[in-house]
């Protein structure tokens, strides 16, 4: 099922006395706002993803999202469409947007808006907007967005949308403002895989889910009274491969999210396990051991053939692709401890990369290569640890014991992990900066694996 | 550093109280959550047992090493070694400890004696690391079980060697008491196919 949110640029408005530049931000064609929506198949809902803000920020960018003014017969709009732009731009760390409770003024309109106030107030940019109530479910979202120093609109959309995605197009209003106040791409209409661990009546379940990227909207995919492992997105985003021990044993399976289509794609002897999708979609990366010990393998997709990366005595694992789709990245302890290596596609020397600290694994690649996020273990404490490849800078991420499995969204701008909390496994993410953390917290049961989905388009 | 030696010490001088606690005892039913239960091994062990002696009747008076009494008897024995069915290891590591040679290799002399019989060799990490490391750890140790078990005579097609990494711990717990208990292989035996 295909459904299009046709963005409409608002036209151009300005408060009294104040001209507009007459160029408004040429946003081109927002590929982002034409989509496919997944997970069409019969999929239960789980408990929503709770998040927390646990570490706040200073000095990040000041911003003030007024709330929306709703035009429609209930008494409020289903969604709080401002809030979940603010907690969307506060997560990145790089905003800070006013509180509800200080804002000086509420304009529901342009004219209504007193940039001289907002100056004051300290605001460097301002959004108003309105969801307005078409025919029966179907809603537009208008907003703008206003450079305060200068009161120009920066730039302004109306956005179509269904009553149920209301939640979706906020994402979508996240993405235009973050990337035209950042020139990056935003990350907000994504979505994350983990894998939920829950006790039924003294039964342990677990869940491939996914949800948008703030812990709401969560779907299983696939669930299984034995562990799945390694969730990993591929390049469209229209499939997921996964690690599943329902034969006892590990086995790894592709499934098409829009169909349910369910494809077994590697039970050798042994391990069959990390798969990670080669950045055109062709080829899966993986761990077998069916020569004796765990080595990278790459399985050609379409004709399933094999090729073997490493031949090492070592544990060789989770490997993970370069963006050039040349070189993977990889954990082996082939020199006594778990360290990242990388080594050419067709085989051939590794090259170590990581020299600070233990345990060095799990590494996830940053969209534009140049960062490396890691599992970094120092005594019995496991954090997440992030190498900036051309200046060889390290640094930690985290401050618990238990970090895991993290993965970059798809601007590189966060990454989202596993953690322990109480002894309860939690998804947390940071900013790429460290700065600001939080937690997704499912109210019952336990997450872990978190996979960022990459652009859905 | 010296503390820690000494810690370390007393750590594996515990180790081994704990084991020897838990010998004949350690079947893990109750704290296993989704493997086979190694209590379920003694209806097994009877039909196994019973049915070569029945086709070769020199199987069933054949001792096993020290003991005197026959096979089936040594099997149901909760003093014979083959009632140990976990295997515990040190952090990161995958070798054998030496309290558990002799019951690795009864293990691997019964299958020997049994060309029939098989086992399933379950190897388990505890949660520090990746899971996916754990993974290829686990497989690790449960590796080298197979390898003694092969030095004694068992055949390859009896063994079935699987890593379940850190997925499921006999012991829930961030400490290393539940650690310790998580670091194993374990030996179900599936009897004859």
């Amino acid at each position: 099922m295909l459904r299009h949110l046709h963005p409409q640029p608002f036209p151009r408005r300005g408060e009294g006395g104040i001209t507009l530049i007459s160029r408004v931000n040429p946003m081109k064609p927002l590929k982002t706002l034409f989509l496919l929506l997944l997970l069409t198949l019969p999929l239960a809902a789980q408990g929503a993803l709770e998040i927390r803000i646990t570490q706040g920020v200073e000095g990040a960018m000041p911003v003030a999202i007024v709330p929306f003014a709703w035009d429609g017969g209930a008494s409020r709009p289903p969604e709080d469409v401002a809030g979940i732009i603010a907690a969307n731009l506060n997560r990145t760390g790089r905003f800070s947007p006013l509180d509800q409770e200080e804002m000086p003024q509420r304009p529901r309109a342009a004219d209504e808006v007193s940039f001289a106030t907002w100056r004051d107030q300290g605001s460097e940019y301002l959004v108003i907007g309105r969801v307005q109530e078409a025919d029966g479910d179907r809603y537009a979202v208008r907003f703008q967005l206003f450079d305060v120093a200068s009161g120009r609109q920066l730039t302004g959309y109306s956005i179509p949308v269904e009553r149920s995605h209301l939640r979706r197009a906020a994402h979508m209003v996240s993405d235009i403002i973050y990337e035209r106040l950042t020139g990056d791409r935003g990350a907000f209409d994504t979505q994350v895989a983990y894998v939920s661990l829950t006790r039924q009546d003294g039964d342990l379940r677990y869940a491939l889910q996914v949800a948008d990227a703030d812990g709401h909207n969560p779907k299983t995919v696939f669930s299984s009274s034995e562990p799945i492992l390694s969730p990993a997105w591929s390049p469209d985003g229209r499939r997921i491969a996964y690690v599943s021990f329902e034969n006892r044993r590990s086995e790894i399976y592709i499934q098409d999210l829009d169909g349910g289509d369910r494809t077994r794609v590697a039970s050798h002897e042994g391990i069959n396990s990390a798969p990670a999708w080669s950045p055109d979609g062709r080829r899966l990366a993986l761990t077998l051991s069916r020569e004796g010990q765990p080595d990278i393998h790459v399985l050609n997709l379409a004709d399933q053939s094999l090729t073997r990366v490493t031949q090492h005595r070592a544990i060789d694992t989770e490997p993970t692709w370069m963006p050039d789709g040349r070189s993977i990245v990889f954990t082996s302890d082939r020199a006594g401890q778990p360290q990242l290596y990388e080594v050419s596609v067709r085989g051939g020397e590794a090259r170590r990369l990581t020299f600070e600290g233990r345990y060095n694994g799990g590494a996830d690649i940053s969209p534009d290569g140049r960062r490396l996020a890691m599992v970094h273990g120092a005594g019995s404490r496991f954090r997440i640890g992030l190498l900036d490849r051309e200046s060889r800078l390290f640094r930690t991420l985290t401050d618990s014991g238990m970090d895991e499995s993290p993965s970059f969204a798809p601007n590189g701008s966060m990454i989202i992990y596993a953690t322990s909390e109480g002894g309860r496994g939690v998804l947390a993410a940071v900013s790429d900066d460290g700065r600001v953390h939080q937690r997704l917290v499912l109210e019952e049961g336990e997450v872990r694996e978190p996979a960022w989905s990459p652009f859905l388009d | 550093m010296l503390n820690t030696l000494v810690r370390l010490q007393a750590v594996k001088i515990l180790l081994v109280l704990v084991v020897v606690g838990t010998l004949g005892a350690c079947a893990t039913a109750d704290r296993h959550p989704a493997g086979t239960p190694a209590d379920e091994w003694p209806g097994g062990t009877d039909q196994d047992a019973r049915a070569p002696g029945s086709l070769d009747p020199d199987v069933e008076a054949r001792p096993l090493g020290r003991d005197d009494r026959p096979l089936a008897q040594a099997l149901d024995d909760p003093d014979s070694p083959l009632s140990t069915r976990v295997i515990y290891f040190e952090f990161d590591r995958d070798t054998v400890r030496s309290e558990f040679v002799d019951v690795i290799a009864a293990h691997g002399d019964y299958l020997s004696r049994h060309s029939e019989a098989r086992v399933r060799l379950e190897g388990h990490t505890d949660e520090r690391g990746t899971r996916e490391y754990n993974l290829g750890l686990g497989e690790r140790r449960a590796q080298s079980v197979r390898r003694m078990l092969m030095l004694q005579g068992a055949r390859d097609e009896q063994i079935q060697v699987v890593s379940y990494g850190e997925e499921m711990p006999a012991e829930l717990g961030d400490n290393e008491e539940a650690w310790e208990q998580n670091r194993r292989v374990e030996i179900v035996h599936e009897g004859g196919r």
